[in-house]
């Protein structure tokens, strides 16, 4: 049994009871849609739809139909991929690392950060993919036997890690996140009445029972995976960093990037997090298990990562300086002063100031607050990529290949469509899962919940 | 064929389960299962479940992906085709093994994760399609069910009732079933 002091602030709010939190959990499955996810799913469904029309265009005609040039060939496909990848990243480090560290206040959120991961990292896979053109041929990154004589990928190159990385990072989040899904279905089987839900729940079930040593074997399981899939965030954005570190582009070629990576990932992750949970609580009618201590950990979090990134960016510009190296120093100087000035100051704005805001408690604890500096937090995020590659790339050594990079309406059209696939996904995931943990919830109700603990303090006056 | 009986007994909280677990335990009774909606915390010990083995299964997967993963690289990169890239021709694999450590890892994380799942499932006997074999649907929501079976037990049916019903049960019931 699990014990918190009494007057710490409760994780589960209200007079609850087990059968209560499956019935929250549950009413957004088993009642009606509510309205305000009707709307958004209108909204979103339709910018995906826009998205996927673009994409189809893209391939039809050719990468060409994005800005890219012959100097500038990478712009917003791998910001957006990056970008993308870094949301992804705040699912398994809440679910995994929070694990390990027995935060039990990462029950109410994990489940639906981990959806969130999955589908960011589906967002971001597109990326790479379309950007080969040939998307048919994406299979020619595997290692695979083939009718060109002994012709293999190329082990040495990070651009092969990532195909490895990503692949594995999304596939090893599916299992932790299905496994965690398993015994909820099973609660949600057990309870809807439909014929066809029953049947469709019944079969997402796997005919769990919770048994005890299948409960033994869950425990263990979630918590081997949670070791590993550790290191595993850690290396993903790291091996993305290294796309881009192990080049010799001035601006790229630094040791700092894979940490500056990392809890930049950590950083745009936990505000997508943030941003979603504070629309689903109030759509989903789930305040009192998502609240203002839910918040304010996460924005301490966004402190912490946001803080890293800040002496990332300052660090970066005192050594381009410092190294001698003309080439760098002149990298940085265009960043601030040349014809991408506005996107460097953007990001600065953006990242470094706005979440030191989350010293003061009262921003810390508002929702409102929150929502905007999360929103303000992950375009920060969107421009530090953008930044990084199209700035580095534009001017390099040879002055007489500078060029410009302006994107065009697909460059948009693709990435406001991958917003709403993304936003579509999240949305069903709402509507047709439990959308919080609700049995590792049940587990923490005796320690946490409020009236549980009101009741204790009562008996230890 | 024999038949014997399957007594559950159903509580309304966890901490009454563990409670009566243990009383029936104290009894020489012999507890078959435990249905819960949430793995409860102690009752392991009590009914003789013992720690399970999956983090080794987990470990040997993992030993098995860096295996492969070495076999294939030093086949790929050094054996079937060495390159020379920018003047550092792939030799051997213990020279070329930094550039590796990335892949190595991640496919012996693939292995690991996807090995232990996929056993985990087996041994449960959870897969899609099974159908639940808890005895109460409100085993997943909010009851805790003691099973016992006669025949696993020196006592009969009636006088494991007997012993269940002052353990202050919510609810119990005797079942006849094939063994």
């Amino acid at each position: 049994m699990q014990h918190e002091a009494s007057i710490r602030e409760p994780l589960i709010l209200g007079n609850k009871t087990y059968q209560q939190i499956t019935d929250d959990v549950l009413a957004p499955i088993v009642g009606p849609a509510p309205r305000g996810w009707k709307i958004l799913i209108t909204i979103s469904s339709l910018v995906a739809l826009y998205g996927i029309g673009c994409i189809l265009y893209l391939i039809g005609t050719g990468v060409g139909v994005w800005g890219l040039n012959k100097t500038v060939g990478w712009a917003w496909d791998i910001t957006n991929f990056v970008w993308w990848v870094g949301i992804g990243h705040a699912g398994t480090l809440i679910s995994a690392v929070l694990l390990l560290f027995r935060q039990k206040w990462r029950m109410a959120i994990n489940r639906s950060a981990e959806a969130m991961t999955i589908f960011a990292v589906i967002m971001a896979a597109t990326f790479p993919g379309i950007h080969m053109g040939r998307l048919w041929l994406g299979y020619w990154v595997l290692p695979l036997p083939n009718q060109f004589g002994s012709l293999w990928v190329n082990f040495n190159s990070p651009l092969l890690w990532d195909v490895f990385a990503i692949s594995t990072y999304f596939s090893v989040s599916l299992v932790f996140w299905y496994i965690g899904l398993i015994p909820d279905f099973a609660t949600i089987r057990d309870r809807v009445t439909g014929s066809w839900q029953k049947k469709i729940y019944g079969v997402l079930s796997f005919g769990w029972s919770g048994r005890a040593k299948h409960w033994n074997r869950f425990e263990e399981v979630s918590l081997v995976l949670a070791g590993i899939a550790t290191p595993l965030v850690f290396s993903v954005h790291s091996i993305v960093s290294m796309d881009f570190a192990t080049s010799v582009i001035p601006g790229w070629h630094t040791t700092i990037f894979p940490p500056y990576f990392v809890s930049g990932a950590v950083f745009s992750g936990f505000a997508m997090v943030q941003t979603l949970m504070l629309v689903m609580r109030k759509t989903m009618n789930l305040k009192d298990y998502i609240h203002v201590r839910h918040v304010e950990y996460m924005n301490i979090v966004i402190i912490v990562t946001g803080s890293i990134v800040g002496v990332a960016y300052l660090t970066e510009l005192f050594i381009s300086w410092y190294s001698g190296v003309e080439y760098e120093s002149y990298a940085f100087i265009n960043r601030f002063s040349g014809p991408y000035a506005l996107s460097y100051w953007t990001m600065m704005t953006c990242n470094v100031i706005s979440p030191q805001l989350f010293w003061i408690k009262k921003i810390r604890r508002s929702l409102v607050a929150t929502f905007i500096l999360s929103i303000v937090v992950n375009i920060g995020m969107w421009f530090e990529r953008y930044v990084i590659i199209v700035t580095s790339l534009h001017r390099d050594y040879n002055p007489s290949s500078w060029g410009e990079f302006n994107a065009t309406s697909m460059d948009v059209g693709v990435f406001i469509g991958t917003l709403g696939i993304f936003l579509t996904l999240f949305l069903l995931f709402t509507r047709f899962f439990p959308v919080l943990a609700l049995n590792e919830l049940k587990s923490i109700l005796k320690s946490s919940g409020d009236s549980q603990k009101q009741a204790a303090l009562k008996e230890s006056k | 064929m024999v038949t014997s009986k399957v007594l559950h007994v159903m509580y309304d909280d966890d901490s009454k389960l563990l409670d009566a677990a243990s009383k029936l335990v104290a009894q020489g009774i012999h507890i078959n299962d435990v249905y819960s909606p949430f793995p409860v915390h102690g009752i392991d010990p009590v009914i003789g479940i013992k720690r399970t083995r999956l983090a080794i299964v987990s470990f040997m997967f993992a030993m098995t992906g860096t295996s492969l993963a070495l076999l294939g690289l030093w086949y790929f990169m050094i054996s079937d085709w060495p390159m020379n890239i920018g003047g550092k021709p792939s030799f051997s694999l213990w020279e070329n093994i930094p550039a590796f450590v990335p892949v190595i890892f991640e496919f012996s994380v693939l292995c690991a994760a996807h090995g232990m799942a996929l056993t985990y499932l087996l041994r449960n006997g959870t897969l899609p399609g099974m159908p639940a074999t808890n005895p109460d649907p409100r085993t997943t929501d909010n009851m805790f069910v003691i099973e016992m079976l006669d025949s696993e037990n020196e006592m009969s049916a009636e006088e494991l009732e007997a012993a269940a019903s002052k353990t202050s049960p919510f609810e119990m019931s005797t079942k006849q079933y094939e063994a």
